[in-house]
């Protein structure tokens, strides 16, 4: 049996390092680890996924980033990569995310509020106008409509000359979250699942730089959920995806390198620490040993951050950027792969581009000054952390034993039963509200809410208008394309759609991809398949 | 147990508040929250759930003789949504206030104020803020 020690040394030599001086800010000279065995990039993967850490490579700094028109959105990604950011993000508004147009009745109000409108492959065009697709890796938050929106993406890459082969980058398509947390969602859960897993197909099949889910954790703790629920309520949605594309007949060693993790970085530092390196331990524990990964890059559970927005006041807004530069640190102290940062604002209203590059710079002070980026894993081996981790997973252990008995043996039918059974919804509730109550109580503190309120009275600062304009803007766009397309081309594109849904053997992408090529909206597609799939409406329990 | 959320003042049994997501808007802890506040001062609270419309609202709060009406915004709707909520209870002849909570820019709260909304909480409001809000406008205490 080989040293640990030497293999970690052999597979550090080989990482290309950062041109840097290891060292701290008073000239002392540092080891790239130090403590004890398995060591970084050593299975479970508990202190990192790689021997040199960001010595290698600091974190992706992914700035989340959407509001009015495509043309809005795409200025403020051109003015995120030239302030140094290296991944794009895309959140788009709420018709968007429920698979609604701009001109439905229900969007009344909230076009281009939340993030950008998104329509039809025109809009798309326009958001990603003179960005190479080649050279970045882009990011998209949406679920319900997924599909609609890779065929788009997909589909500017071939009219810019970037085969889908070199497009890089997540979408979000985390499904199973919406029922428990988020809310996006459009059918059932089932025939979702089946949408869900034809990407898998699909991208496994045809985009080897694609991360077809990201499993996020983010939503469930900013609805409520305790850090041990954010853990394990997401990796169990992990397990989940997993047995859905075993049960598909797809092997685990292929998909299971590009399944992607998304949790939140909330307040409370070490529980935060503890949670990071609990998720890699339990997803390489479980990949390897119930569902029998032989790939260790199938192993990994890579993951993006993001900063608790819940946790960002109204009152005195500017002091969250201390709050967010707390949860950027523990971020990197866990070892997150990407890390968007939330603006101060937050609390009040779509992020400004000042404050949006304050976040920014809050992450590039956390990496380029703080000295954490020196030595993986730095926290290792401290008592308290390795016990705070140790008990992160076992309060997962004892979620993913309910579901597996829920589900007889299955994650998966674990996992829709939590969701039948209100489960999933009410443990959420509760663990917000109970936090609700100690906050009331003043048994918690909240700077600038229940205590040290001197100056809650200060005016606010300039917060970003989405003009009223932007409504109609799109509506009338929307029209346009509508009119300037083949309605023939559109209507049988619709109606191949909805007979790949009546039929589960066959991929639903391709001819998705065919029914955006021809500018057929996301509505008319999420309806040409609703025929068949039905909608989910939530039981309302409080 | 002491309940140190319930704000002084006792039960308070006879009010009927209707809390509603209108429009496709799905964060729903707030509203959540709010309905646990309330319940537990003792009013007695019917929560519609997500995407809700106007005229859906309006038959719940004819159904239920409600006394107020809870909407929770998010997503930067409720110039819109506010508004047309308050026509839909004009048009059915409604007289029942209309609080709105969640994120509300503080340029946004006279416009709304002025358009009839009765009141309007941020995010941060206490349990006592919420409980006595709605009291306030029900019974004008």
């Amino acid at each position: 049996m080989s040293d640990p020690k030497d293999d970690w040394q052999a597979d550090y030599d080989e990482a290309r390092l950062r041109d840097v001086p290891f060292e701290t800010m008073s000239g002392v000279p540092l080891d790239a680890v130090y403590g004890e065995a398995p060591y970084p990039g050593q299975y479970p993967y508990t202190r990192g996924l790689h021997a040199a850490g960001y010595r290698s490579r600091l974190w992706t700094m992914r700035m989340f980033a959407g509001f009015g028109t495509a043309e809005d959105t795409n200025a403020r990604f051109k003015e995120l990569l030239r302030a140094g950011g290296t991944g794009l993000s895309t959140a788009f508004d709420m018709p968007t995310l429920m698979g609604r147009d701009s001109d439905s009745p229900w969007a009344l109000g909230e076009v281009g509020r939340a993030g950008v409108a998104v329509d039809t492959l025109a809009d798309m065009e326009d958001l990603f106008a003179d960005i190479d697709l080649s050279t970045v890796s882009t990011s998209m938050t949406i679920n319900g409509p997924a599909a609609s929106l890779m065929a788009m993406y997909v589909a500017v890459g071939e009219k810019t000359g970037v085969p889908r082969a070199d497009l890089a980058g997540t979408i979000q398509n985390d499904i199973l979250k919406e029922y428990q947390a988020q809310k996006e969602y459009i059918y059932p859960p089932r025939p979702s699942m089946r949408i869900v897993t034809d990407m898998v197909k699909f991208t496994t099949a045809e985009m080897p730089k694609w991360h077809p889910i990201s499993i996020s954790g983010y939503h469930i703790r900013e609805a409520g959920s305790t850090a041990a629920q954010e853990l394990a309520f997401t990796l169990a949605n992990g397990f989940a995806y997993v047995e859905a594309a075993i049960a598909a007949g797809e092997d685990i060693n292929e998909f299971g390198r590009r399944l992607s993790f998304f949790f939140n970085s909330h307040l409370d530092f070490f529980e935060e620490i503890g949670k990071f390196r609990a998720a890699r331990r339990i997803w390489a524990r479980w990949m390897k040993e119930r569902y029998g990964a032989t790939d260790e890059r199938a192993m990994m559970c890579r993951f993006h951050t993001q900063t608790a927005g819940v946790s960002l006041t109204a009152s005195q807004p500017e002091i969250n950027i201390a709050r967010v530069a707390t949860q950027a640190l523990a971020a990197a102290l866990g070892g997150t792969q990407s890390l968007h940062t939330d603006s101060f604002d937050e609390a009040l209203a779509l992020p400004t581009e000042k404050a949006a590059r304050i976040a920014l710079r809050t992450q590039q002070i956390v990496a380029h000054e703080t000295g954490v980026t020196n030595v993986v894993d730095p926290l290792a081996g401290a008592p308290f952390v390795e016990w705070m981790t140790d008990e992160m997973e076992r309060q997962a252990e004892e979620v993913f034993a309910h579901l597996d008995e829920l589900g007889n043996g299955s994650i998966l039918e674990g996992v829709y039963a939590g969701i039948d059974n209100g489960y999933f919804v009410g443990e959420i509730a509760d663990a917000a509200y109970r936090f609700e109550r100690e906050v009331n109580a003043d048994r918690r503190i909240i700077v600038g809410v229940n205590a040290f309120t001197d100056g809650d009275e200060d005016t606010v600062p300039n917060l970003l208008r989405v003009d009223h304009s932007t409504e109609e803007y799109q509506r009338k766009r929307l029209d346009a394309v509508k009119k300037d397309r083949n309605q023939e081309s559109v209507t049988a594109a619709l109606d191949l759609i909805t007979a790949t849904a009546e039929d589960s053997t066959t991929n639903l992408m391709p001819s998705i991809i065919d029914a955006v090529k021809v500018y057929a909206t996301e509505e008319e597609i999420a309806m040409a398949m609703e025929k068949v799939f039905g909608t989910y409406v939530e039981t309302a329990i409080v | 147990m002491s309940d140190t959320t319930t704000p002084s003042g006792g039960e308070d049994t006879t009010t009927r508040v209707v809390l509603a997501k209108l429009g496709l808007d799905g964060h729903d802890r707030g509203i959540k929250v709010v309905a646990r506040m309330l319940r537990d001062a003792g009013m007695e609270v019917i929560y519609l759930g997500l995407r809700q419309t106007t005229d859906s609202i309006v038959a719940a709060v004819e159904q239920e003789d409600a006394d107020a009406i809870g909407l929770s915004m998010h997503n930067a709707g409720h110039l819109t949504l506010g508004p047309a909520m308050l026509a839909a209870l004009d048009a059915a002849d409604l007289d029942v206030p209309l609080i709105i909570g969640g994120i509300v820019p503080a340029p946004d709260l006279p416009i709304l104020t002025e358009a009839g909304v009765a009141a309007v909480l941020g995010p941060g409001a206490s349990a006592d803020e919420v409980v006595r809000t709605v009291r306030r406008v029900v019974h004008g205490e």
